[in-house]
């Protein structure tokens, strides 16, 4: 929950960006250039069948023979997120249809749905336009139009879980659910939050319910599964959290956000994690606030990377900068991994934090400069 | 690459050539200067904007300190009343951003202890998505005497583990050795040390906070703030213009302190000189500072006449004990009618006394300090000294030594942090920068 709302300013105009019509690809399935390229991924190995190929659409059969819900995606230059299939459970296959222009990409399985992955090569060659610099502002937004619709579609699949968890009174299964459905949420918070009304019943902590206001969402239960550990009276809250999710996800796939608000996007997650997840009164129950942190990051970074083609003709020394300070915090964070989660706040020292809060800071600094670059 | 805008408030080309709003603190700035004149000081106008001279604006909040000079500014300018003083550690290993920040610093510590924002646009002038290049908590407030004086210490050398970290450690002065554990030392690693540490003194907080603030922010991912700290009322007087002030135990402090005048004792003791060490040090200073927390209520009712012999002076008028002035000279011989000297063998005075120290004398300017209170009702407060010399090892050491093992004082005070810096000299002109002759 943060206490400054994420600002869609009122000089959005000066940014002629239209919408994307139509957005997204999905339509044009039998255009696919060749057969599906298998993907064997298991919990330790992401064999990709062919890492030379055409441009154009490709679509990728994926299958998971491990025992972790796998991940498959492939990225560009600075892990901008081209093409993602989320959820793929043991045993099970999943298609992944991504249209790529000539460059160089990665592929990644994440077992267990974390970390930066297992990562190979992938070389596309033949045509491809070059993007007009105003063009490359419009594909941010469809780009990252694309991302939230990935985040919003597991934060749903994952709260349905988190829900059913809790209202069975099954609270083993809702604690180790909690952080995870929570971090879908937090990937997209700056567009989650721009629904106002919304965001406090899902999202809000306890010192923001006042008079007539009931202390309803992840926190209220957060707080019965880790202080009293019983959640037996709260079906009606849980109904009520999928309910307002439900509501919140429809919002978030139809909202169009212009390049500026991309930019205060990735800004403000950083902001959420330097003021809200660096001194622990985000999770102040369950303390699981480095998978927040975690998920903040990401959301920043996929926000930053929709930008990337843009920023590389406007501003190439800040999109250096840029690069190598999400990777140092990246290596900060990374020392703190436990599982396929995170360790708890409660286990990190004074002297972790300030080197996370440092690293933050450091990457914060040249995000702040990304809107101007942009208005420009 | 930005260049110190330099000690010349008058000329600013990037408003005029590029058709930037002149920054409003400069603007308010030469409003102040107008009000000034009307209040009759007229003639002072050009002198304060230009810096002016330093003991003639003693006493005014309104002047500039010249920010170019043989030496920096803040070590022998007259104490101002208000210090901001920070410690960082540099987060980069990366002697290129670092090498980058220093000479950001350098042009907003210019512009700043001018009057003038921290950045060429200022808080105000620039592009509404933009974060604005100063903070802006300083718009309308003349210069106050700001100076921000810049240190190194020993950890910008070599890590913890002895490594080289930016390729300097060979002209790491020996001088910049750490400090010895003295007796009595309760040092909190977390409140001591620092890589860079920048000592902001002015006579409004406001403006020594906005300086501190500013270059914390350009330093973003370069560095970062290890501890701070406020100081009030200065300790010290550094100049034969100031009075003596009080420190929180009610006495005159700095009465034997080297002053600006003392032209032949600031070469000996204050200015590293030639052959000293590295050249880059010459014509700076070894700075070291200890937050000194004092017992403020055992203190308050222990009686006059064992605060006078712990001091060594008497609490109303400074002169040692058993003569009558405050400037006069100690007699350290002189016994009483029991036999006892007057002034007793672990009195403060005797023990800090260039006279029992081979000579060796400090240039102080430190601050009080209240930090509020500490959660059983005592007030957190006592003394930041602040102490340049020429070589800690014969000067700050030694004393120390003698104090830690014997000082009656001891009993009311807790060393809490120490901090050892090198203070490069001062910025010659528009193409220096702090550190230029350490990192080229």
């Amino acid at each position: 929950m943060r206490t400054t709302r994420f600002v869609a300013p009122a000089a959005a105009g000066l940014l002629a960006v239209a919408g994307l019509a139509g957005c997204g690809g999905d339509g044009d399935a039998d255009a696919t250039a060749g057969g599906p390229i298998a993907v064997k991924a298991t919990d330790s190995a992401c064999e990709v069948g062919s890492t030379a190929i055409d441009a154009g659409q490709v679509t990728f059969k994926v299958t998971n023979s491990g025992s972790k819900v796998n991940e498959f995606y492939v990225y560009a230059a600075g892990d901008r997120v081209m093409g993602e299939v989320e959820n793929i459970a043991p045993g099970l296959s999943r298609e992944l249809r991504v249209e790529l222009p000539a460059g160089t990409y990665e592929t990644a399985c994440k077992p267990g749905m974390s970390g930066r992955g297992i990562r190979g090569a992938l070389k596309v060659s033949g045509t491809a336009a070059s993007v007009a610099p105003d063009a490359a502002l419009t594909e941010a937004t469809a780009s990252y139009q694309r991302y939230v619709r990935s985040q919003t579609a597991a934060l749903l699949t994952k709260t349905e879980e988190f829900v059913a968890a809790v209202k069975a009174n099954d609270v083993a299964k809702a604690k180790a659910l909690y952080p995870v459905a929570r971090t879908y949420w937090e990937r997209i918070e700056p567009v989650a939050e721009s629904f106002g009304d919304l965001d406090p019943k899902i999202d809000g902590r306890e010192e923001v319910v006042e008079e007539g206001m009931e202390f309803t969402g992840f926190h209220r239960i957060e707080k019965d599964l880790w202080t009293t550990g019983d959640v037996s009276k709260d079906g009606p809250i849980a109904d009520r959290l999928l309910v307002d999710v439900k509501a919140i996800v429809a919002k978030a796939d139809a909202e169009k956000l212009t390049p500026l608000q991309l930019a205060n996007g990735a800004k403000a997650l950083l902001d959420e994690v330097a003021s809200g997840k660096i001194t622990g009164e985000e999770e102040r129950y369950s303390h699981t606030d480095l998978w927040d942190f975690n998920a903040n990051l990401e959301g920043s970074k996929a926000a930053v990377a929709a930008l990337r083609p843009a920023l590389e003709q406007r501003a190439p020394d800040l999109v250096k900068q840029l690069d190598s300070e999400f990777a140092n915090v990246e290596v900060a964070l990374g020392k703190h991994r436990a599982g396929d989660g995170w360790k708890l706040h409660t286990q990190l020292s004074k002297t972790d934090l300030k080197e996370l809060s440092d690293s933050i800071n450091a990457l914060a600094e040249p995000v702040s400069k990304i809107a101007a670059a942009v208005a420009r | 690459m930005s260049t110190p805008a330099g000690g010349d408030a008058t000329s600013e080309p990037n408003d005029s050539q590029t058709g930037r709003r002149v920054s409003r603190r400069r603007a308010m700035t030469l409003a102040g200067v107008g009000a000034a004149g009307v209040a009759g000081v007229a003639a002072g106008a050009g002198a304060l904007l230009a810096g002016g001279d330093q003991a003639s604006a003693t006493g005014t909040a309104a002047g500039a300190v010249p920010f170019l000079g043989e030496h920096q500014a803040g070590v022998t300018t007259p104490a101002q009343d208000r210090l901001h003083f920070v410690a960082f550690d540099v987060v980069t290993k990366d002697r290129d951003r670092l090498v980058a920040m220093l000479q950001e610093w350098t042009a907003a510590a210019a512009r700043m202890t001018a009057g003038k924002d921290a950045g060429l646009i200022g808080a105000v002038g620039g592009m509404p998505e933009a974060p604005p290049d100063d903070t802006g908590e300083a718009l309308g407030l003349p210069p106050s005497q700001l100076t921000v004086t810049v240190g190194f210490g020993p950890s910008l050398f070599r890590d913890a583990r002895g490594r080289d970290r930016f390729g300097i450690a060979g002209r790491r002065p020996a001088a910049l050795a750490e400090l010895p554990h003295f007796a009595g030392d309760a040092l909190k690693p977390e409140l001591s040390g620092g890589d860079i540490c920048v000592q902001a003194c002015a006579n409004d907080p406001q403006v020594a906070v906005h300086a501190i603030r500013n270059l914390a922010r350009i330093g973003m991912g370069v560095v970062s703030v290890r501890w701070s700290q406020l100081g009030f009322g200065r300790t010290s007087s550094t100049s034969r213009d100031q009075a003596t002030p009080r420190n929180l135990f009610g006495f005159k402090d700095g009465t034997a302190n080297l002053k600006a005048e003392d032209a032949g004792l600031l070469r000996e003791q204050l200015w590293v000189q030639p052959g000293d060490g590295p050249d880059w040090m010459t014509g700076g200073s070894y700075l070291v500072t200890r937050k000194i927390r004092m017992l403020i209520e055992t203190w308050d009712r222990s009686p006059l006449a064992e605060q006078e012999m712990i001091t060594g002076r008497t609490k109303g008028s400074g002169a040692p004990l058993g003569r009558r002035d405050e400037f006069d000279e100690p007699d350290f011989a002189a016994k009483g009618d029991d036999g006892q000297p007057v002034i007793a063998e672990n009195a403060h005075v005797r023990l800090a006394h260039p006279d029992q120290n081979d000579g060796a004398r400090l240039l102080r300017r430190g601050y009080n300090f209240v930090d509020g209170s500490d959660g059983l009702g005592r007030l957190d407060a006592g003394l930041f000294f602040i102490a340049y010399q020429r070589d800690p090892r014969k000067q700050f050491v030694p004393i120390q030594t003698r104090l830690a093992r014997n000082d009656a004082m001891n009993e009311y005070l807790r060393h809490v942090s120490s901090g050892l810096f090198a203070c490069p000299p001062g910025v010659r002109d528009a193409a220096d920068w702090w550190g230029r002759a350490l990192f080229s």
